[in-house]
């Protein structure tokens, strides 16, 4: 113990008699390391939204979508023909019991007028389980019922997006607007939820009766049809069993064929988010990993100088083996020395790296994520990277003959 | 009890490629405690060599050294270390001071490898820097001490961990005369007063006076070993 205090006293005053080169050999493992702990944070941040994301999408969600239609042997894409229709969406929910709630869809572009303000948006034909499944709160007013969707009753839900483009600070409960020129009265407005995964704004939209977007705005071609329905299964561990049951009974409903295609799809949102997550994550471990080489590279630094140190000093280390020092003590104050070296980089790296996290994110806005386990595994690391580079030139300096040592100029 | 340092036909040989030189040609002494031994010698005569191998910084090729009564042999390169933290105090002639480290840390040096605690050390090292007269400097920096300053701390050092034998090599080397006296005067008083048994490799003849023996090398073997009763001008030194 009082050998370890003095080695560490000794390495100490070595690394201070020689300020500049310290300092200079040190900065190869500062820059790894805040290069580390940079790149980390990004990366985690990145994968922390995704995740944020796809909670603000709603959990164990299926859509269904219509379309490939075959007329005359030529296919269509998906969503060309709305092939679903509303007892399609009533039927998933009756017959399949993983499913909780289901909201079929019927959307398009259009126009809306409020006085001489006007916001071309999408419109959402749907029920109101819609804000169940999407986990969406309102910030004023009322959602749409039961009562409404029966009546076809000419009103909407504006998304934040909408609301501040038409009315900006104005209230907008209780005012008409005009959806191709049929007025509507606002009932609600949601709550912001931000960007979606692929960088639209979820807030710029309309929802309406679903009733209401078929007879008054969309329903003229395809009468009674949906595009979309979206199914929320009843808990993470339903919706494979759901997607499989709700392509069995479309399968059933709509007469196809064991040899025929569907003419829907089912899609698993969680599995494309996760893998989007997934994505993000590998990401951020490739950036770490990039980092982590300029840390290796700062590791040879502290080499290069322990092997020029261990020269230079050749004398010193013969004076002290000839007072009786072992070569354990020579090693390890050249090892001490370097593991100096490398955790105060490291520590001074990790500072630096989280100031340039908060520049990095202040400047492009992109979402930065600490975590102690990436701070803690950087310090690690460089330790690491001390004693591994040190080790060969501590090693050097054990070895070295006394006599030989004690006769160097 | 027998004597502190005895040598039995002493060889070594460095093998440099396929030239051998034979340093020490079979070299048979034996020291006894409390003694202060001058080696001499023209360069190249082997002094050097033997003073290696009594500090266990060196091993014989062939031959016996044993010191109280105790062969280096068959010890490890650790144990060796161990022996001359110990039992050794080396003075050499460029001083071998640690720079940039002050006369009390210098001093405290051997201290540290014989895992003395912290406070101690302090306390110890003092006691030899006083011991060679440098009070007032435990602070300084060897840049900042004169030649003879320098080689006190030297002997501090040397003299810190209470070793059996201290062993200078050449150390008035790098001296002017008069300080190279005042080396030899804390030699004699340490022999005199303490015991302490010094050999002191040197090639000048009036610096070997102080030591009351003296053993002349040549080409490996030891040509001349006076021994006197007293040393004559040393003593008259000291006293005048």
């Amino acid at each position: 113990m009082t050998t370890l205090l003095a080695s560490l006293w000794i390495a100490l005053r070595a690394l201070r008699v020689n300020k500049m080169r310290s300092a200079l050999t040190m900065l190869g493992i500062i820059i790894g390391v805040a290069a580390v702990i940079t790149m980390i944070a990004v990366g985690s941040g990145a994968k922390a939204r995704i995740a944020e994301q796809i909670a603000s999408m709603g959990s164990n969600l299926l859509i269904v979508l219509s379309g490939s239609a075959t007329s005359g042997g030529m296919r269509f894409g998906t969503g060309t023909v709305p092939t679903l229709t509303v007892e399609d969406a009533k039927a998933i929910l009756n017959e399949i019991p993983a499913v909780r709630y289901v909201a079929p869809n019927l959307s398009g572009v259009a126009q809306i007028v409020y006085g001489n303000q006007n916001w071309s948006t999408i419109v959402n034909g749907t029920f109101p389980e819609i804000l169940e499944i999407r986990e969406w709160r309102l910030a004023s007013g009322r959602p749409f019922t039961q009562q409404d969707l029966d009546g076809a009753a000419k009103v909407c839900i504006l998304g934040k997006t909408v609301a501040e483009n038409l009315f900006g600070a104005i209230d907008p409960v209780g005012q008409i607007v005009r959806i191709k020129k049929i007025p509507f009265t606002v009932i609600g407005v949601l709550s912001p939820k931000g960007q979606s995964t692929w960088g639209q704004d979820q807030d710029d939209t309309i929802f309406v009766p679903l009733s209401t977007a078929q007879k008054k705005l969309f329903g003229t071609a395809f009468p009674g049809m949906v595009r979309t329905i979206t199914v929320q299964a009843k808990g993470p561990e339903y919706v494979e069993e759901a997607e499989r049951q709700i392509t069995e009974l479309l399968r059933q409903r709509h007469r196809i064929q064991p040899s025929q295609d569907n003419d829907f799809s089912v899609r698993n949102l969680t599995e494309v988010m996760s893998s989007a997550e997934q994505s993000a994550e590998t990401m951020s471990y490739l950036l770490g990993a990039i980092a982590s080489i300029s840390l290796i590279v700062g590791g040879i630094g502290i080499m290069n100088i322990m092997l020029v140190s261990v020269t230079e000093r050749t004398r010193e280390i013969g004076i002290r083996m000839a007072v009786g020092a072992k070569s354990r003590d020579i090693l390890l104050q050249f090892l001490i020395e370097s593991l100096v070296l490398s955790t105060m980089g490291g520590t001074i790296g990790i500072l630096l790296g989280m100031a340039g996290t908060f520049v990095l994110s202040a400047l492009t806005q992109w979402p930065t994520l600490f975590s102690v386990k990436a701070i803690l595994l950087a310090f690690l690391f460089s330790g690491c990277v001390g004693v591994f580079f040190g080790f060969y030139p501590a090693r050097k300096a054990a070895l070295l003959n006394p006599i030989e040592a004690l006769r160097y100029e | 009890m027998g004597p502190l340092i005895e040598v039995k036909d002493l060889v070594k040989i460095y093998g440099m490629g396929e030239v051998e030189v034979q340093a020490l040609r079979g070299i048979s002494l034996s020291i006894e405690q409390g003694e202060f031994v001058a080696i001499m010698g023209a360069s190249g005569s082997g002094k050097s060599t033997f003073m290696n191998i009594l500090g266990f910084l060196d091993r014989p090729t062939r031959g016996q050294y044993l010191l109280e009564g105790m062969s280096g042999e068959r010890l490890s390169k650790d144990e060796l270390a161990e022996i001359r933290n110990r039992k050794i105090g080396f003075i050499f002639q460029g001083f071998n001071l640690l720079s940039r480290t002050s006369t009390l840390e210098n001093v405290e040096l051997p201290l540290i490898y014989s895992h003395v605690p912290s406070s101690k050390r302090k306390e110890m090292a003092k006691r030899a820097v006083s011991a060679v007269g440098l009070e007032g400097r435990e602070h300084h920096f060897p840049n900042q001490l004169s030649g003879g300053q320098q080689q006190r701390v030297a002997i501090a050092r040397a003299l810190v961990n209470e070793p059996a034998i201290l062993l200078a090599d050449e150390p008035t080397g790098n001296l002017d005369s008069k300080t190279s006296e005042e080396i030899m005067a804390i030699f004699q008083r340490l022999n005199r007063d303490l015991g302490i048994t010094i050999i002191m490799v040197t090639h000048e003849a009036d610096i070997a006076s102080y030591a009351r023996r003296r053993i002349h090398f040549k080409d490996g073997l030891v040509i001349l070993d006076q021994k006197e009763g007293a040393p004559l001008k040393g003593r008259e030194r000291i006293e005048a």
